[in-house]
């Protein structure tokens, strides 16, 4: 379906990250957000704030982001399209609500603005050093998506591509965002609401006697329901059978957790969101993402002047890992040059699948400022030789 | 005929006791029966003076027992 | 499983049935809670509440957290969320403002509602969130082996107080008291009767309602402190018991074997927090204020 013309203001527009990213949560139909102040992530629900009561929703500032990560998924079962949105020291605070929306497969959105950790780290400098944490930080086995806009446009974009994802696969989706891209401003360009396409919550036509709220469809992922509509449903975060009733034994426990993992295999392979160039002749590949891609994009464009056959991979959806585009690129590539504000967080993914057949190069950087491009072209020239 | 009487879910008592002591006219006992569990629930042993009152249901943790009044 | 029935001398009629029977999930009777626990004595009550109070039941959802008493959603045959230890406040919050249409009741424990999950309680009773708090407290965190609670009174011994609890206890009345809720009432799995008008009193009442229910834990808290069984600990209840409607809060405190003042104590008009929201905003937005339309079917 497409976007209700009320959240959106289409339009030619200069915003920064943070504030395009509000815009396409709100174009995406959240009409729900709770939220607690972090530096750079605190614009995104002062636009909101400013904005939802025209449009048509609340947005309550909690007492912290442990209330907020979870106001967001009772909000969610009230009905809502629903975010929320912090930094790293409130990124790990959500770590617990993260892993109960993903294993009672609640659609909604965390955005985080990554910043300097770990700790208090650089409240206001940019890194990239929360990736590994996005996918493995709360206890146990489950999955989520991840994905890393890499400009203010993309800001606006992809949360909407976000929350369609977080809809379709009923699973909590991650917006990596970091503090340069939520604070650059440039243009943003808001297409007409009927030009946005928004995925509607697949709420079942079942009667409530035949629904069960975890029985899986043909792609893995169940309906859905919301609180007063009489199907007397329950959800939990013990693992849990098909009725969502509490079963607490191995085989339910096989069952439900290979399926919060399995349900988005698609994401390794076919449905990875990828930005690529120059891969057909290339014999070093640029894996990066976020705002070090844009310093990658003038390292590439250097070495090729120099006639290094350099190609970009710029991962967008970074989890789950595009892992077959990876490996099928390492089977005939030199090496992959891996740039990150980290120091090697999504190299450790290159490398797994380029399982031995390409050399690995990881460009570290521990955070506060973006790479040199001369740095990211020395190494492409050395992979190169 | 009594005012009320009293149902007993024998399979879900835990036999606290509770119906036994709070009943106001000491319908209840605990029998020397036991359920499957090994508890020793609950028998009427003064019909006559139920009052269809569900105090012991109101009591009972287990949802084992409830009393009602007989429609007239 | 078959319904055995003892042989009664009485008749019971074919279509008769246990008025709570209707609001469980009957095929996971039997639930967990240990003999002479008070907790589903507490859910009788609240069924009673339900049904005096007319509530529709499709629009009555149950939240909870974790411990004993968190387990009661599993057992709600409502539209129920077992969530995380600490914030079912926070996921009620959310769930409210998504449906203002719902009946959002919090059922979950004194662990649970007031060491972790403490400053989600202070925080919605400041707001006056239009949810009931059902607060089971058995003065111990007996899920897990009967720890030391924040309500747990001094002097007694706990899993991780072997020599005695030294702590001075919460008092919660008092706590929910000051931080601004619209209802506050104590009662103990004693005084079902009048647990069950509070309950169908909170219901009916617009606000943060706060309810806290003394209950047995006779495995752990009472065990441990050889203070007998479940039917003790209720006849301890019965005789130490004082109603006392409209004491002052900080004269409820409770303490190892003494008085527990039970009653309604606070009963009192607030706005809640939607209406300031709405009033707030009509008054900075004047038309421009657009009504919510949090959850809806065709988002």
């Amino acid at each position: 379906m497409h976007a209700d013309p009320k959240g959106v203001i289409t339009g030619v527009h200069f915003l920064d990250g943070d504030h395009a990213c509000c815009e396409g949560t709100l174009a995406a139909g959240a009409r729900f957000a709770a939220g607690y102040p972090i530096t750079p992530s605190t614009e995104v629900v002062e636009r909101f704030a400013s904005r939802i009561p025209t449009v048509g929703g609340i947005f309550i500032q909690m007492e912290d982001e442990l209330a907020a990560s979870i106001a967001i998924q009772g909000a969610v079962w009230g009905g809502a399209k629903a975010f929320t949105v912090t930094s790293g020291p409130g990124f790990s605070l959500m770590m617990e609500h993260i892993g109960y929306a993903a294993i009672t497969e609640t659609p909604c959105v965390f955005v985080n603005v990554q910043r300097g950790g770990p700790s208090t780290g650089l409240p206001t400098l940019p890194a990239q050093a929360d990736m590994m944490q996005a996918k493995w930080g709360s206890h146990g086995d489950y999955g989520i998506i991840a994905l890393c806009p890499n400009s203010p446009q993309e800001c606006f974009d992809l949360t909407i591509t976000g929350f369609n994802l977080a809809e379709e696969f009923r699973v909590p989706v991650m917006m990596m965002l970091d503090e340069c891209v939520g604070h650059m401003t440039e243009k943003v360009v808001i297409p007409p609401a009927d030009e946005i396409d928004v995925s509607p919550r697949r709420y079942t036509r079942k009667p409530p006697a035949e629904f069960n709220l975890f029985e899986p469809g043909e792609n893995q992922v169940p309906e859905m329901v919301k609180a007063g509509d009489g199907y007397r449903f329950h959800v939990t975060g013990l693992t849990h059978d098909e009725r969502g009733y509490p079963s607490m034994n191995v085989a339910t426990q096989d069952r439900l957790v290979r399926r919060l993992v399995d349900k988005l295999k698609p994401f390794s392979n076919g449905r990875a969101i990828c930005d690529t160039a120059d891969l057909e002749d290339a014999e070093v590949v640029v894996v990066s993402y976020g705002i070090t891609s844009r310093v990658a994009q003038r390292a590439i464009e250097l070495a090729r002047k120099r006639g290094i056959r350099a190609g970009k991979f710029r991962i967008i959806s970074a989890w789950p890992f595009p892992e077959q585009h990876i490996a099928s690129l390492a089977g005939r590539v030199k090496a992959f040059v891996v740039p990150e504000l980290n120091l090697g967080q999504m190299v450790h993914e290159v490398e797994r699948a380029a399982a031995g057949r390409a050399k690995v190069i990881p460009i570290s950087h521990a955070g506060g400022t973006v790479h040199d491009p001369e740095v990211i072209l020395n190494a492409i020239v050395e992979a190169a030789k | 005929m009594s005012k009320g009487f009293v149902a007993i879910n024998v399979e879900r008592c835990k036999g606290c006791a509770f119906c036994v002591e709070f009943c106001p006219t000491h319908v209840l006992a605990l029998s020397s029966a036991f359920n499957s569990k090994g508890y020793h629930p609950p028998h009427v042993v003064a019909s006559d003076k139920c009052s269809g009152c569900d105090l012991c249901g109101m009591y009972c943790p287990d949802f084992a027992i409830y009393g009602a009044r007989y429609a007239r | 499983m078959s319904e055995q029935v003892l042989e009664v001398p009485c008749e019971i009629p074919a279509d008769s049935f246990n008025p709570v029977e209707p609001f469980l999930r009957t095929e996971r009777i039997p639930h967990i809670w240990c003999a002479g626990c008070g907790i589903g004595t507490t859910v009788n009550c609240f069924t009673r509440a339900l049904l005096a109070s007319n509530a529709d039941l499709d629009r009555v959802a149950i939240v909870s957290g974790i411990g004993c008493t968190g387990r009661v959603a599993g057992y709600a045959r409502l539209d129920s969320f077992h969530t995380t230890h600490g914030r079912a406040i926070p996921f009620a919050t959310g769930l409210k403002l998504a449906n203002p249409d719902l009946q959002v009741v919090v059922y979950s424990g004194d662990g649970d509602l007031f060491a972790i999950g403490g400053n989600h309680f202070i925080h919605a009773a400041r707001r006056n969130m239009d949810i009931k708090v059902i607060c089971v407290n058995n003065l111990t965190y007996a899920m897990t082996g009967g720890q030391t609670a924040p309500t747990t009174p001094s002097h007694v011994i706990s899993a991780t107080a072997p020599y005695g609890v030294f702590e001075p206890a919460f008092n919660l009345v008092q706590l929910a008291d000051a931080c601004g809720a619209s209802y506050v009432a104590r009662w103990t799995t004693f005084h079902v009767k009048q647990l069950a008008r509070s309950m169908e009193e909170v219901l009916k009442k617009k606000g943060f309602g706060f309810i806290e229910i003394i209950s047995p834990c006779p495995t752990l808290y009472q065990r441990r402190n050889k203070m007998g069984d479940g039917l003790d600990t209720m006849k301890y209840y019965k005789q130490a018991s004082k109603v006392r409607n409209g004491a002052p809060t900080s004269e409820c405190s409770l303490t190892k074997a003494g008085e527990i003042v039970v009653g309604k104590f606070v009963d009192r008009e607030r706005p809640d927090y939607y209406e300031l929201l709405q009033a707030q905003m009509h008054e900075s937005l004047g038309d421009r204020y657009a009504e919510p339309e949090v959850g809806c079917s065709e988002c």
